[in-house]
């Protein structure tokens, strides 16, 4: 089963959620951190990594013997990613997005493939649970195609947790697609709702079900909760403001480490999931 | 006129509820909010749209069945798997390239633009706003950011006021990328948490690394006094401006949810005099 954790709008708690639920089950249990922009995970698991793997995208290269700037590449292009000039081909790698078409288009076969990097990806372990996360490089746009790679480390009969980024846009879209549920953490107020709001519609062009974690429920407003009920979107999960929690967060210790009660909400948690994904 | 963009790296460490206590501060600005996956700055300026344009940007490509004969050449050349065994495309997986639409022997591929958000220009209590909204699960963020601030400039132009104020992006990738060009400076808002400290630093190195100065502050600092002198330390050794401290401070979000700025809700509380204190640094080394 792949459980993503999403939120719209940032810091609502998804690391939180997500690295709190893994450690709670214990082993047969993996987590992909797919926010590459700014992973966290790796800081409250603190594994010890085993793999670091570069990772790049193809982009392309041009054999200027061969090439005779007929200019079908920069037509093909719908990036503007290569262009002829005057008596010379540029590829613009860093807008490159990989698709192949000036190679495939090329009369003379003057193009071939070389890589740009996106980032690397990171794998290890922390006791029995399994640990993936990807991190872009800085100055690098793209953060889908990394996403995507470290997915491919999902592993069938297994739990994956996913680690969404923020927002609604590609990235998100790349963590939470094929997921068989997608738990939202949001907070009750004019923000949060604003944002789940959003998340909600991203779920459901995916079609897949849903769930809520409100954290900090005692701050703010009901709105979060009226909202929920009206959409029938079910909470699964409130976490209070507690300052004990706020600060062994701010240090990257673990809500179950620091109040060991909770482990069990966290199992509860998954169990209502299970009941609801099947 | 100058811009300062107002990014985080890590999403909620307060961007917004910073921002809007400067519009309250400020004179003689444009606001603008280029967080357009997920934009909550109008929630608190209650804007009156005056203008509203679609936005148009990137292609997707639709599969004309009466003319498709099935040869499969689009499925061999997609590097997106976004074409289904029987010939549709999913349009979430559609990057746009193209390659489908130009290779295709029996012309039976369309690729229309797409309408991907819309955007606004608007009036409010603190000035003109531009803001936008980028559809759910769109692409091209990046280049409705870069829209978004161009349109700010023009406003701040044509009423001849000499600052935009923009609410930038969480992240490192290409939204954020697209806040940062032609900016004055970035305020970088961090919170005092080993992840605000790991996420302000690679948000930092993305500013050194396209030469925009950056400036931070961080937000609820008494949250973990110990963290928040480890990124003004870190601040320091990378050249960026440390400009103040704002504590925990409840009213924020009580102000967030009267739809009023921290300024408006109580001028006198902590939150408010760290944020007035931190403006006013903010005039002087930026000369505004």
């Amino acid at each position: 089963m792949i459980i993503s954790i999403a939120s719209g709008k940032g810091g609502t708690g998804k690391t939180t959620v997500a690295t709190n639920i893994a450690v709670s089950l214990g082993s047969d249990v993996q987590i992909l951190d797919c926010d590459v922009e700014e992973p966290n995970s790796h800081l409250f698991i603190q594994p010890t990594i085993e793999e670091v793997k570069t990772i790049t995208t193809p982009v392309p290269e041009v054999d200027m013997e061969k090439c005779n700037l007929c200019g079908k590449c920069g037509e093909i292009c719908q990036f503007k990613a290569i262009v002829v000039i005057g008596e010379t081909v540029l590829p613009f790698h860093e807008l490159c997005h990989s698709c192949g078409g000036c190679m495939e288009v090329c009369p003379e076969k003057a193009i071939t493939e070389t890589g740009r990097e996106l980032g690397v990806i990171e794998r290890g372990h922390k006791n029995g649970l399994e640990f993936v996360h990807g991190k872009l490089r800085v100055g690098e746009a793209m953060s889908p195609p990394l996403i995507r790679k470290v997915r491919e480390y999902t592993r069938p009969d297994t739990l994956t947790i996913i680690d969404a980024p923020p927002g609604t846009s590609c990235p998100v879209i790349a963590s939470m697609k094929d997921a068989d549920f997608v738990l939202l953490v949001t907070e009750p107020t004019p923000f949060g709702l604003h944002d789940l709001k959003l998340a909600v519609g991203a779920v459901s062009i995916l079609g897949i079900p849903c769930g809520l974690v409100i954290n900090r429920s005692d701050m703010g407003d009901d709105q979060v909760k009226e909202y929920a009920q009206k959409e029938e979107v079910p909470v699964l999960m409130e976490i209070p403001f507690d300052r004990e929690i706020a600060e062994a967060y701010s240090k990257g210790e673990m809500i179950v480490d620091v109040m060991p009660e909770w482990k069990q909400k966290f199992q509860g948690l998954y169990q209502r999931i299970e009941e609801i994904a099947g | 006129m100058k811009e300062i963009v107002i990014i985080s790296g890590k999403g909620g460490t307060g961007k917004t509820s910073i921002i809007a206590a400067f519009a309250s501060l400020a004179k003689d600005k444009v606001l603008c909010d280029a967080d357009v996956d997920a934009a909550d700055l109008h929630l608190i300026m209650d804007p009156e749209i005056k203008e509203r344009h679609d936005f148009e940007s990137g292609y997707t490509a639709v599969i004309n069945q009466d003319k498709c004969t099935e040869c499969g050449l689009c499925r061999d050349l997609c590097r997106w798997s976004a074409i289904s065994e029987d010939f549709v495309v999913d349009s979430i997986e559609c990057e746009g390239c193209g390659v489908c639409y130009y290779f295709c022997p029996e012309k039976a591929i369309d690729f229309p633009l797409n309408t991907c958000g819309e955007w606004f220009l608007s009036d409010t209590r603190f000035g003109p706003m531009a803001h936008a909204r980028l559809g759910i699960a769109e692409e091209n963020s990046g280049k409705l950011v870069s829209l978004i601030r161009q349109e700010g400039k023009k406003l701040a132009e044509e009423k001849n006021l000499n600052l935009l104020l923009t609410d930038g992006p969480p992240g490192i990738g290409c939204p954020v990328i697209a806040s940062l060009g032609g900016a004055a400076a970035v305020l970088i808002v961090a919170e005092p948490t080993v992840s605000g400290r790991h996420d302000m630093e690679r948000v930092a190195e993305l500013a050194a690394f396209f030469k925009i100065p950056a400036i931070i502050c961080v937000n609820k600092f008494d949250l973990n006094p110990d963290q928040g002198e480890a990124i003004e330390g870190f601040a320091r050794e990378k050249n960026v401006g440390v400009i103040g401290r704002v504590p925990f401070d409840p009213a924020f979000t009580k102000a967030m949810v009267q739809g009023k700025t921290i300024v408006e809700f109580d001028s006198r509380s902590e939150g408010c005099t760290a944020v007035k204190s931190i403006w006013k640094e903010l005039v002087q080394r930026l000369e505004i």
